[in-house]
């Protein structure tokens, strides 16, 4: 089993409940594993919240704590997949100021270039806002750093699984009293032969 | 429907009745007042103990548990009462006993205001809880007590808290009824069984040579001892026990092989490491019974069978994991398997246990020094109650002997602190073991240590006149720390000399008959005198003062490697 530390991206699917941060984050505090990014929004299914949280770890690390994660009661499901397994992005502001920008013709040229939009645009300050990977929207703020960048924030990254179909016809399953095999085990098991190698 | 009128707390006596709760142990304090006030009203229907410390609460809870099978019931107050359920909380977390845990909370308009005697348990007991909830309305009261006996007691149990605001417990409210839960859609108690994986396991165990079973609470919990029997019986395997295990197959079946781990028997370790296929039902791999993980049964495919999916490959990878209730996959085994005739393979078992004795059990059991020793006190209590009695323990020396000596005929009858390693545990938990089991016999045996961190429940025992007899095997230290300093850091006594009170006369003061017995010609009428007694009991016996626990694996070694001497 490949063994070295990389990003994995756990997605997991609760129900809505106060607390359930917090039961999500200690099992990782408690294995001193840090959380790399973490958002936590609505689904696209009502009342099915959704974390998108990023670790760097091993496979092995991450299984585990993945197992963790759905063995909590008000977790439906829990899903690991590495980079090439997903589509992600975040979303990145920048605050700059207005003079900076209207005097510099080069700033504008930079903004196209990352494909950057203003969010707002006031007398003192301008809001750009970038998505794309880590590496993109870090590329505009080193960019813009020498031209008086006022403030940065970026978001948690947020993904979705190719493989993945959706989960309102889970849940209809999910309801039932005897659900079916796919909700109730993991893929690990059918994988067993590639993955034990000792 | 007619509804009628019924406050939160009532409502929570609503629901323990509903549930089948006959006890509950518990404290009260401000915040759960108005609970303690409706039960006033409740105590033809519920019994409640008033024990002596929250922590001897819910360990009561848990020994009511263990030996009952049902889910043990916990009031405490908020503030200081719910923190002191922490230790009991864990200790229930880790050795998955059902538990529901009731605690009071200020009123719901102070939350986050550090009102008096507010403390945050939701979050402090997030880590130690299978789930917990804060109840700020009382009509919500219903349909959480469903949910949290539902969620105690299936799947894999374990423990669960409601807090309880003071208003909510006030409150009056149109009372619908009480539905028990069967459904929480985002839990699934256990997995579905998968055939694949059943048809694996046993053509794996048919073409195995040496099979080893080794066997967890999962077979208790799962209420699955006859078809372990069966299956057992039908392949002929060597059976070895972790000490949660303990009893649920009796001490004297000729496929029992005695006890794995640190402290366990000899055959069933060395042989750990020699046995071509392990089959492991609802246990987990602790470290104690695993010794050194990267040399633990490399030699052969392991087969784990377990209810809770995030217990297979969590510590030993396993090449056939049969996730499922064991109660329903161990028959299914069963059915498949060949009926096989191992005496060959149970012989080699018996060849180290005869050298066990030799080198090891003999001397215990029959000292030649003029010390009395822990072994030879369990025999004594074995040659009278037969193994008819529900053994107790604390943590510690006298832990790992009663489970390595003492004798059982049937299941539930070993309480212990697995796990989580409680010392105070033993006293509260024979308390709620006797009340869980009111027709056994209950022996708490319990050391120097042990007893002094919870001995204020003797006042339990006086107040509610619960027949438990507590032996006190005292060798005037903190044996096994006193142990590992002799056997690893160069005989460093560092705090491990522990004195103790004139045992008799405490408990002469809290109205339980006691005596204390230094002579090995004393031993049996001793005991004897005890089991015969009518009522509570507490028999002090001086042991040696520097006997060690052994066969040992030391940490950090390989089961292969365990230590006679």
């Amino acid at each position: 089993m490949e063994n070295e530390k990389q990003e994995f991206t756990i997605t997991v699917y609760t129900e809505n409940q106060v607390g359930l941060l917090n039961r999500i984050a200690i099992i990782f505090s408690r294995r001193k594993i840090n959380v790399e990014s973490l958002n936590t929004s609505p689904s696209e299914v009502q009342g099915i919240h959704r974390f998108t949280i990023v670790v760097v770890e091993s496979r092995e690390v991450v299984l585990n704590i993945v197992r963790q994660i759905e063995k909590q009661v008000e977790v439906l499901k829990a899903y690991y997949n590495t980079n090439d397994e997903i589509v992600w992005q975040e979303l990145a502001l920048y605050k700059v100021l207005s003079d900076e920008i209207t005097e510099k013709v080069k700033v504008e040229r930079l903004l196209r270039e990352f494909g950057a939009r203003a969010v707002a645009i006031r007398k003192d300050f301008i809001v750009f806002e970038t998505t794309g990977h880590r590496e993109e929207t870090n590329k505009l703020m080193e960019a813009l750093a020498p031209f008086g960048l006022v403030e940065f924030v970026r978001s948690a990254r947020v993904a979705i699984i190719k493989e993945s179909a959706g989960f309102h016809e889970k849940l209809k399953d999910f309801e039932k009293s005897e659900p079916g095999i796919e909700l109730v085990e993991n893929e690990f098991l059918g994988q067993r032969g590639n993955v034990f190698t000792m | 429907m007619e509804t009628k009128q019924l406050t939160g707390s009532q409502a929570v006596l609503e629901a323990c009745i509903a549930e089948g709760v006959d006890t509950i142990f518990g404290y009260p304090g401000g915040a759960i007042m108005p609970i303690y006030d409706a039960l006033y009203d409740y105590a033809d229907k519920l019994k409640h103990v008033l024990v002596r410390h929250e922590q001897g609460g819910i360990h009561a809870g848990q020994g009511y548990a263990r030996t009952s099978g049902k889910v043990g019931v916990v009031f405490a107050t908020s503030g200081p009462g719910a923190t002191n359920l922490v230790t009991g909380l864990a200790d229930a977390m880790i050795d998955s006993t059902p538990l529901v845990c009731i605690t009071g909370q200020v009123f719901a308009h102070l939350l986050g205001t550090d009102a008096f005697q507010e403390t945050d348990i939701i979050n402090i007991t997030m880590p130690v809880t299978k789930w917990n909830y804060q109840i700020t309305d009382a009509t919500e009261i219903p349909h959480i007590l469903a949910k949290a006996f539902y969620l105690a007691k299936t799947g894999r149990p374990g423990p669960v808290l409601i807090d309880i605001t003071k208003n909510a417990q006030f409150q009056s409210f149109d009372y619908q009824g009480y539905t028990v839960c069967n459904h929480v859609r985002s839990y699934r108690p256990k997995p579905i069984i998968r055939q694949e994986y059943i048809d694996e396991a046993v053509q794996l165990i048919n073409e195995a040579k040496k099979p080893l079973v080794i066997f967890g609470q999962g077979v208790i919990l799962g209420k699955a001892e006859n078809e372990f029997k069966q299956f057992i019986e039908k392949s002929g395997m060597p059976a070895a026990w972790t000490i949660l295990a303990l009893s649920a197959m009796p001490t004297d079946h000729p496929q029992n092989v005695g006890m794995l781990g640190m402290h366990g028997n000899y055959g069933p370790n060395v042989l750990t490491n020699e046995c071509d296929v392990l089959i492991a039902v609802g246990m987990r791999f602790d470290d104690r019974v695993t010794g050194r993980l990267d040399k633990y049964a490399k030699q052969a495919k392991i087969i784990h069978l377990d209810i809770d999916p995030s217990e297979i490959d969590k510590n030993l990878l396993a090449h056939v994991g049969v996730w499922g209730d064991c109660k329903e996959t161990l028959p299914l085994l069963t059915m498949g398997i060949e009926q096989k005739d191992r005496s060959e393979w149970l012989q080699v078992f018996a060849g180290y246990a005869k050298e066990e004795y030799e080198q090891c059990i003999k001397d215990e059991m029959y000292p030649i020094s003029e010390e009395m020793t822990m072994a030879e006190v369990i025999q004594a209590v074995n040659e009278i109650t037969k193994g008819d009695a529900v053994m107790v323990t604390d943590v510690g020396q006298h832990q790992m002997v009663t489970c390595r000596y003492a004798k059982f005929n049937q299941t539930r009858s070993n309480v212990t602190s697995g796990g989580l390693g409680t010392m105070g545990f033993g006293l509260p938990a024979a308390i709620g073991a006797k009340f869980g089991a009111p027709e056994r016999t209950v022996i708490a045996v319990i050391g120097d240590g042990g007893i002094q961190m919870t001995l204020q429940e003797f006042g339990t025992i006086m107040q509610t006149g619960v027949e438990v007899k507590v032996m006190i095997l005292n060798n005037q230290f903190l044996g096994m720390v006193r142990q590992w300093q002799q056997l690893f850091m160069d005989k460093r006594y560092s705090f491990v000399d522990i004195e103790s009170p004139d045992y008799v006369m405490l408990a002469n003061s809290y109205k339980i008959a006691a005596a204390k017995v230094s002579k090995r010609e004393d031993l049996v009428a001793a005991v004897t005198k005890m089991l015969d007694h009518k009522g509570s009991y507490v028999l002090e016996v001086m042991v040696g003062k520097e006997n060690n626990v052994f066969p040992m694996v030391p940490q950090g070694c390989s089961v292969s490697e365990i230590r006679l001497k």
